[in-house]
């Protein structure tokens, strides 16, 4: 009978079956279970996509322009309200994302719905808001080592140079997101200061950042050092303000993000189908699959505003193009039975 | 509370213990882990099931000498509990017909222990004939489910068991009870955890020490799992719980965490409990009024808001996919448990690192990938 399924539901995921076992998510008599001794879980969760950017950004082949923009408007089809859509780097050192015009240009915006661009510096903000982008993000380090890799300056420069994207910013009324990666741990210096990250997140708000998404960019953290890192940057920034943006790499994404909930926090960065590898553990899993975090929220009574059905259709979409197995377990499972 | 005594008055009401002994609360705060809230553990068993639920779903047989190597090897490892094989007719799963030859193989550490599967009387004796010294049943939630895995009605299947307890009880052998299908069924879909509870406490009252509570399909997210465990504490007591939790939808360690969770009052109150018990017992300790101190004892759980489980089922590597979604994920990797764990300070008397030597030991042995992405990404960092 499973044989007899998988032939019938090969290439698509409405299978019967399938939508069965969406329904143990979708639960929608689940009452929020979050209530616990007067902690609640928020009522609503944003997420935000970031599939198409730091996802795709790992790809070694360069995928196609239309491929990239066929995904954004799947997703925005899903009612995810957030997409990142692609990034104002120099070609010279992302040529993954050397069409970034062009995807701006050629997705089709839904209203309401987000798609903020990344724009390292002034000259990347400028050339943002001229391809139409209307809200940009800026990406700062909680490691010194991992800034001077990464982006060849310090942190204190680094935060310096977004100053002048800030201020371009705010002249032209375009909203900032602010990244602080290496939250928990970074690939050279080993573990971060709670306090560092606090600091770098209080500059990015204070520089006037609307949200800064903390970013366990090697997946290291674990509910423990999570909890005790949200608890120095909420000293800084209010929990209101914060989102997380957590890698699987050693499993840990949704136990760390269900911590993060109960700490109050509203928002979480995912990918679909898991897109976006580890760069420092080569062949290990990156971002966590956005359909398996909307499979929990939803399985928590939590709204998400997302479609999880045709999410997973834009993952099997990637997925096929890249002809590459998707990294989301829910996907996979229910693309099984 | 009216004319009743004022140590049965704290006793039913934490809130009016606290209330008359405020410096109580900051005292017994300092004695807790918390994080945000939350108690947790400061020791959680892992009860490893890799050799046999892991390997029983291998279409290959794994030869005898290889379980054997892998189950000393996790030995080595410092896991408490490894369940070894299971006594099943050979008929119905070829891959544990050396049962009796791997139980007389393997080199047993002190404190380990091996528990096998016995899922009748006739596998019991076998089981003792070859050695083992505990033993474990199991039972389902769902009643299709047991029907179509075990040929028999959930009531059919009590009374199977009851008889393997009996006879373990005699030989002052341990039984531990799975019940399967808690958070979902492939054939029902959604179980009540009412069921959960029933069939839970129904194991528990014919002598199972430990009840582990199975998410067969991974179905479950941290919301489906407080409930079904809400409901199982009003019936058997936290300490004698367990979770097996599979990861076929990317679910588990959210859902251990979860019943690891207790909030603070719940640990406080149960702290309360080892001191009050006493009283209450000898209040209660009348002919016939046993019943009446184990309700007590359970209502001291606050089953509303702690949850506090510390024994966690996992497998080496993540061994063992999913029957129900063929070439997904089963097991939650005892890796990726052990991770979260020590990350959270919690004890668990393993090393990791013998663990992923296993693992790896075993992923060799059959050619595969393993399952855990701790293991995947230690084996590849810079």
């Amino acid at each position: 009978m499973a044989a007899v399924l998988r032939l019938v539901n090969r290439g698509t995921l409405s299978s019967a079956m399938g939508q069965q076992y969406l329904t143990f998510s979708s639960a929608p008599k689940v009452q929020a279970v979050g209530v616990r001794a007067g902690q609640a879980l928020p009522e609503r969760v944003k997420i935000v996509e970031v599939g198409p950017r730091d996802g795709l950004q790992n790809e070694k082949t360069i995928v196609p322009t239309e491929t990239k923009i066929h995904l954004i408007d799947m997703l925005s089809a899903s009612g995810l309200p957030v997409i990142e859509a692609t990034s104002f780097v120099s070609p010279k050192w992302v040529p993954q994302m050397a069409d970034q015009v062009e995807v701006m240009k050629g997705i089709s915006r839904i209203p309401g719905v987000s798609y903020p661009v990344l724009t390292p510096n002034l000259k990347g903000f400028q050339a943002a808001v001229k391809a139409g982008a209307s809200e940009v993000a800026i990406f700062g380090a909680a490691s010194e080592l991992f800034s001077k890799k990464n982006i060849n300056c310090s942190v204190d420069e680094s935060l310096q140079r977004f100053n002048d994207v800030m201020k371009a910013a705010k002249e032209a009324g375009v909203p900032v997101r602010g990244y602080v990666s290496c939250v928990v741990g970074c690939p050279y210096e080993g573990k971060v200061a709670p306090e560092k990250v606090a600091y770098v997140a209080k500059r990015l708000y204070s520089m006037g950042c609307y949200e800064i998404s903390l970013g366990d960019t090697i997946g290291v953290g674990t509910p423990g050092s999570m909890i005790e890192m949200l608890e120095a940057v909420s000293k800084e920034v209010p929990i209101s303000a914060l989102a997380v943006h957590c890698h699987d790499t050693y499993g840990q994404a949704l136990a760390n993000i269900l911590v993060a909930l109960q700490m109050g926090i509203g928002v979480v960065d995912s990918s679909v189908a898991g897109l976006g590898g580890c760069p420092y553990a080569q062949g290990a899993s990156g971002n966590v699959a956005t359909e398996d975090v909307v499979y929990m929220l939803h399985g928590l009574g939590i709204q998400t505003g997302v479609d999880l059905s045709k999410l997973m259709d834009a993952g099997a979409f990637i997925c096929r193009t890249l002809n590459r197995k998707s990294n989301s377990k829910v996907a996979q499972a229910v693309c099984k039975l | 509370m009216g004319n009743v005594p004022t140590t049965v008055k704290h006793c039913l009401s934490y809130e009016q213990l606290i209330q008359d002994y405020p410096w109580l609360r900051r005292w017994l705060l300092l004695e807790e882990k918390t994080i945000t809230g939350h108690a947790y553990p400061k020791f959680v068993k892992i009860v490893e099931v890799g050799p046999r639920d892991g390997l029983q779903n291998e279409k290959e047989i794994v030869p005898t000498g290889v379980k054997i190597q892998l189950i000393d090897m996790l030995s080595g490892a410092g896991l408490p509990v490894i369940e070894a094989t299971s006594f099943v007719s050979s008929k119905w799963v070829p891959q544990m017909a050396d049962h009796s030859d791997v139980l007389r193989g393997i080199q047993r550490a002190p404190h380990v222990q091996y528990p096998v599967l016995t899922p009748n009387l006739q596998g019991f004796q076998d089981a003792v004939a070859a050695g083992a010294t505990e033993v474990a049943v199991f039972g389902s939630a769902s009643e299709t489910f047991s029907k179509k895995n075990i040929n028999c009605s959930i009531d059919e299947s009590m009374l199977r068991f009851e008889e393997v307890i009996n006879a373990a009880r005699e030989r002052q052998i341990p039984v531990r009870g799975y019940v399967s299908c808690a958070l979902g069924c492939p054939h029902e879909g959604h179980i009540e955890p009412s069921k959960v509870a029933e069939v839970a406490k129904r194991l528990y009252e014919m002598g199972c020490y430990e009840i582990s509570l199975g998410d067969t399909i991974g179905v479950g997210t941290p919301g489906s799992m407080f409930k079904m465990l809400q409901s199982v504490m009003k019936e058997v007591p936290t300490s004698a719980l367990a979770v097996h939790c599979h990861d076929t939808y990317g679910q588990a360690l959210p859902n251990i965490l979860t019943a690891l969770q207790e909030v603070w009052g719940g640990f406080v109150t149960n702290l309360l409990l080892a001191g009050l018990t006493m009283t209450t017992v000898f209040f209660c300790l009348c002919p016939g009024n046993v019943q009446a101190s184990q309700s007590v004892t359970l209502f001291y759980q606050h089953p509303e808001t702690s949850m506090g489980v510390c024994v966690v089922d996992s497998a080496v590597a993540g061994l063992g996919g999913c029957p129900y979604a063929q070439g997904s994920s089963g097991n939650v990797s005892t890796e990726d448990v052990l991770y979260m764990l020590h990350g959270m300070d919690i004890e668990t008397g393993v090393n990791i690192a013998k663990v992923i030597e296993a693992g790896d030991f075993i992923c060799s042995a059959l050619c595969r990938e393993t399952n855990s992405k701790v293991a995947r990404a230690k084996g590849r960092t810079l």
